[in-house]
């Protein structure tokens, strides 16, 4: 197995991880409001939509398309959503952006979801879970939540995979993500607002940007030093870079605007 | 015909969210960098150094347009 390989792997699973954290969230609201079977069947269904994308994109793309374009056009999306992710962390841990709380986003959804009838019943907030109906709400907003946080995994999944000849290993190592989240979710019985979300996202925003540099220069025609080694390097780069900017955003300090609204916390 | 109507400009959104989003100036770094890569890729160790120093500026340059912003 090579360097890029290990991180590869790595980078798919931190990715599935944090978004499927964001979505069992949304799942978890639906299903103690509206039920757990409608909320488990909107997630699966969502689970085999995106499931269905990756194949139905990501093999052809694979296949059909020039490696080196492939590579310029996947590293160039990897650097956007990269940077995107990277840019948020550093913002959020020198405490210049609310980070994102799972606790008031489950709040938010519960009360929401509390407040609509239900199909089985016809009373808003009333269990349709003890009888073990259906619940059109619930099936709903499970398989929004997890389609739409999904969405970005499959980006993932698709141009980390197709770039690399790793489809397969790419999906595999999303869906051990999405397995681990449910698992430990199912265990701690909880939103999982403890995990340190933050952390994870600079983690996987700084291997998507060193992949996303990458390929680029990769399927520009730029001959990297050491090969796959030098995704090491870049990792390195981009880390210290994301703690020098972290330190300095720390230093300066909020603006009065961000000082005032982080009495606590925000999505 | 509606519906598909609404599925692109939902399609459409996607991508400009996903691209542009809240920092459009990362998208605008990546599209020089993938230039600068295309441009410098017979320069060698130039290229090996300046690329990464391209993304290291931009993304500078966004955290502290987001600190301005917040």
């Amino acid at each position: 197995m090579t360097t890029s390989t290990v991180v590869l792997a790595l980078a798919v699973f931190g990715a599935s991880a944090v978004e499927m954290v964001e979505a069992l969230t949304i799942v978890a609201a639906a299903g103690v409001t509206r039920g757990w079977r409608s909320a488990l069947e909107g997630t699966l269904a969502a689970a085999l939509v995106l499931g269905a994308l990756v194949i139905a994109v990501g093999v052809p793309l694979a296949r059909l398309v020039p490696i080196n374009v492939l590579r310029v056009v996947i590293g160039g999306l990897l650097l956007v959503l990269g940077l995107d992710w990277l840019r948020k962390a550093v913002l959020r841990a020198s405490g210049h952006m609310a980070l994102h709380d799972e606790d008031a986003i489950y709040a938010r959804t519960v009360a929401g979801l509390s407040g609509a009838p239900s199909p089985a019943t016809g009373r808003a907030g009333a269990g349709s879970w003890r009888h073990g109906r259906r619940d059109a709400t619930g099936f709903t907003v499970a398989f929004k939540g997890v389609f739409l946080e999904g969405m970005e995994v499959v980006l993932i999944v698709i141009t980390l995979g197709a770039s690399s000849g790793h489809l397969a290993l790419a999906a595999v190592a999303a869906a051990a993500a999405a397995v681990v989240v449910c698992v430990v979710g199912y265990l701690v019985t909880r939103q999982l607002s403890e995990v340190p979300e933050n952390s994870m996202k600079l983690a996987v925003g700084i291997m998507l940007t060193s992949f996303g540099v990458f390929w680029v220069g990769e399927g520009a025609g730029l001959h990297w030093p050491g090969s796959d080694l030098m995704i090491l390097v870049l990792v390195g780069v981009f880390a210290l870079t994301a703690a020098a900017l972290s330190f300095a955003m720390r230093r300066i300090g909020p603006t009065r605007q961000t000082a005032a609204v982080h009495g606590g916390r925000s999505s | 015909m509606t519906s598909i109507v609404r599925a692109l400009g939902a399609f459409g959104r996607f991508w400009k969210d996903f691209l542009i989003g809240e920092a459009p100036e990362l998208f605008l770094g990546t599209l020089i960098f993938v230039g600068a890569a295309l441009a410098l890729h017979h320069h060698g160790y130039v290229a090996v150094v300046l690329l990464p120093l391209i993304v290291v500026a931009f993304l500078g340059g966004s955290v502290f347009r987001g600190r301005a912003k917040s």
